[in-house]
């Protein structure tokens, strides 16, 4: 029953990522992409890690939410409405992915996996818990410090007004945004910025 | 349980994602490649640990380094891509290649 | 958490199948309540009100469905079939003084994820009707769902900590002694509000505002209509309900049997903020979100920095 499961939605996983790269509408991109997501949630759930199948789902449901968001901000055709293509290189990326899906199931199929070792635990959420916060600290630490310099990151990147447009010389009391949030156009234009 | 139906998934993830990163010419479709290659590496690290030695939580931290991976390659991505977008009009890798060697 | 089922939580057969009623009825019960209110306010209360979920039912159910030029079909009903779906979902894992449908070792998790879900329903809801209102309400309710997601998150976070479990059955059960509505206010608080956001009711309502039309709910008619709005309701009542085990000691309480005390703290807590929701007016969107990152998130990170040095000392 699980190895039925397990193809079943591996399929279907596939199947929805190959659809990304197929549909014209960017939203319904969005939406294949996030399809295919929550089955490789659903297989890591078949594979008893309950914890991390369910942060999947919650996770790339955001991330899909905000994707769509970006997709129809930037894509020309958002609602392919008029069909258009923008590729490069088809045939050497077709050859190139091909080649690689090849290799990677030949190892699959070809190599002897070892023997599993040990049974699995009763409880993997405390033990992954258990294990982040003891030998396994140190990159719990440095995984908060890449969160915290992507959340650095992407403000200074996206924010187009700097402190000086929104508090002109004293950074004190609200700032005045044409939009509030920070956004609208900038005094410093980006060519004297640079 | 046998290993190849995840194993085979995540390879298939990880080709498909592979050729939309290649192939795609907008920024946001080349990270949805990328983002799909991840699904794989997720799904293909999930898998080991548990098919190979269950026992060994370091398997499940790497799972969680690999969705944190993919959180933030979305985050900075779309970011790049609007700071890119605000600077010169731009949101496909062909008129960014300004650091090709 | 250790293997098993709960130790305090039940699955009889027959609750799947009451959940859905019980709480549809906690969900007219909340619409009736809210027009009585409305009708008051406005001066025009007669009584006949208290049918207006059946009232409404029964229209949506014989309108006509209107239809968009170029719509996207297939994600707009998606979108709006997955909001009561979502609302369903999440309750999976809501208790109802013993009996639940589910309680996996991640309930919180998953309580979590479904609702995440409605927001992905709202947006393809509000795109697929190719209309610039209905487009604007669901970016509204992204804008609102990523402000007032993590303080919910926190809220969780903090009753997590505090029970040492994610399985929703023993956090009841490690309240058995002080509710930790006693022992972590703030988090309650800011659990309510962002239920309340999270289900865009009033009043962070303007995902389907008057001033966009009915947002993200403008083309809908007929049957979409009722699914979306009862699903709205769902929603907000599961959220809700969902406070009474995280909170106030889920089905505990002397005399009544636990599924009794469970509704009347339910009934308690959707009568109080639906009413209190009424008190506050609609403020524009980006004030909202200014409130949830200024405010809230920093007490809720406040309450879980106390919780965990309070666990830590117990």
């Amino acid at each position: 029953m699980q190895t039925v499961l397990a193809w079943g939605f591996g399929v279907l996983a596939v199947v929805c990522a190959l659809l990304v790269f197929r549909l014209d509408s960017m939203a319904r991109v969005t939406f294949a992409l996030l399809a295919s997501f929550l089955f490789v949630a659903f297989e890591v759930l078949l594979l008893g890690l309950n914890y991390l199948g369910v942060v999947l789902v919650l996770m790339t449901v955001m991330e899909m939410v905000i994707m769509a968001v970006f997709m129809v901000m930037y894509m020309m055709n958002p609602a392919g409405l008029v069909p258009m293509a923008m590729y490069h290189n088809r045939a050497g990326a077709m050859a190139v992915s091909v080649g690689t899906f090849c290799l990677l199931a030949a190892g699959t199929l070809l190599v002897d996996w070892p023997e599993r070792v040990g049974r699995p635990v009763s409880d993997p959420t405390a033990e992954l818990g258990a294990e982040l916060m003891s030998s396994q600290m140190p990159t719990m630490m440095t995984l908060g410090m890449v969160l915290f310099a992507a959340i650095l990151a992407t403000v200074t990147l996206s924010m187009p007004r700097g402190r000086y447009d929104r508090f002109g010389g004293s950074p004190r009391g609200r700032p005045t945004d044409p939009v509030p949030g920070g956004l609208g156009p900038t005094t410093v234009s980006p060519g004297e910025r640079r | 349980m046998t290993p190849e139906p995840f194993l085979l998934t995540a390879s298939a993830l990880f080709a498909t994602g592979l050729y939309g990163a290649l192939s795609q010419q907008s920024i946001v479709m080349l990270m949805m490649g990328l983002e799909l290659m991840i699904a794989g590496v997720v799904l293909a690290a999930a898998a080991f640990h548990h098919l190979v030695n269950p026992e060994a939580s370091e398997g499940q931290v790497l799972v969680l380094v690999t969705v944190t991976a993919m959180a933030v390659e979305m985050a900075v991505g779309f970011a790049v891509v609007t700071a890119l977008f605000r600077a010169r009009d731009v949101d496909t890798s062909d008129q960014a290649a300004d650091l090709r060697g | 958490m250790r293997g098993g089922g709960s130790p305090v939580l039940e699955t009889p057969l027959w609750w799947p199948a009451v959940l859905p009623v019980a709480l549809g009825g906690f969900a007219c019960g909340a619409v009736a309540f809210d027009s009585v209110l409305s009708a008051r306010a406005g001066g025009t209360s007669s009584g006949r009100e208290l049918l207006t979920p059946l009232r409404e039912t029964v229209r949506s159910l014989v309108t006509q469905r209107r239809g968009t030029r170029a719509a996207d079909t297939v994600l707009w009903r998606v979108g709006v079939a997955a909001v009561p779906v979502a609302a369903l979902l999440a309750a999976l894992v809501l208790p109802l003084g013993k009996y639940v449908v589910a309680d996996p070792d991640v309930g919180i998790v998953w309580f979590n994820a479904a609702e995440i879900l409605g927001w992905a329903a709202v947006w393809a809801a509000g795109w697929g009707a190719n209309s610039v209102f209905s487009l604007v309400g669901g970016y509204r309710f992204v804008a609102q769902g990523l402000c007032y997601e993590l303080p919910h998150m926190f809220a969780l976070i903090a009753v997590a900590t505090a029970a040492g479990t994610l399985r929703v059955g023993e956090v009841v059960e490690a309240q058995r002694n002080v509710w930790f509505v006693a022992w972590m206010p703030v988090a309650f608080v800011v659990y309510l509000i962002s239920a309340a956001a999270m289900a865009f009711r009033a009043p962070f309502g303007a995902p389907v505002g008057t001033d966009l039309a009915g947002g993200a709910a403008t083309e809908l008619s007929g049957v979409d209509r009722l699914l979306f709005l009862a699903g709205r309701w769902l929603l907000f009542v599961v959220a809700l309900a969902f406070s009474v085990p995280l909170f106030l000691g889920g089905g505990q309480g002397p005399l009544l049997p636990p599924w009794l005390w469970s509704v009347v703290k339910t009934a308690g807590v959707v009568t109080c903020v639906v009413w209190l929701s009424r008190r506050f007016p609609t403020v524009r969107v980006d004030r909202f979100a200014e409130f949830s990152w200024t405010v809230l998130l920093p007490a809720s990170l406040l309450q879980v920095l106390v919780v965990s040095v309070m666990v830590l000392i117990r």
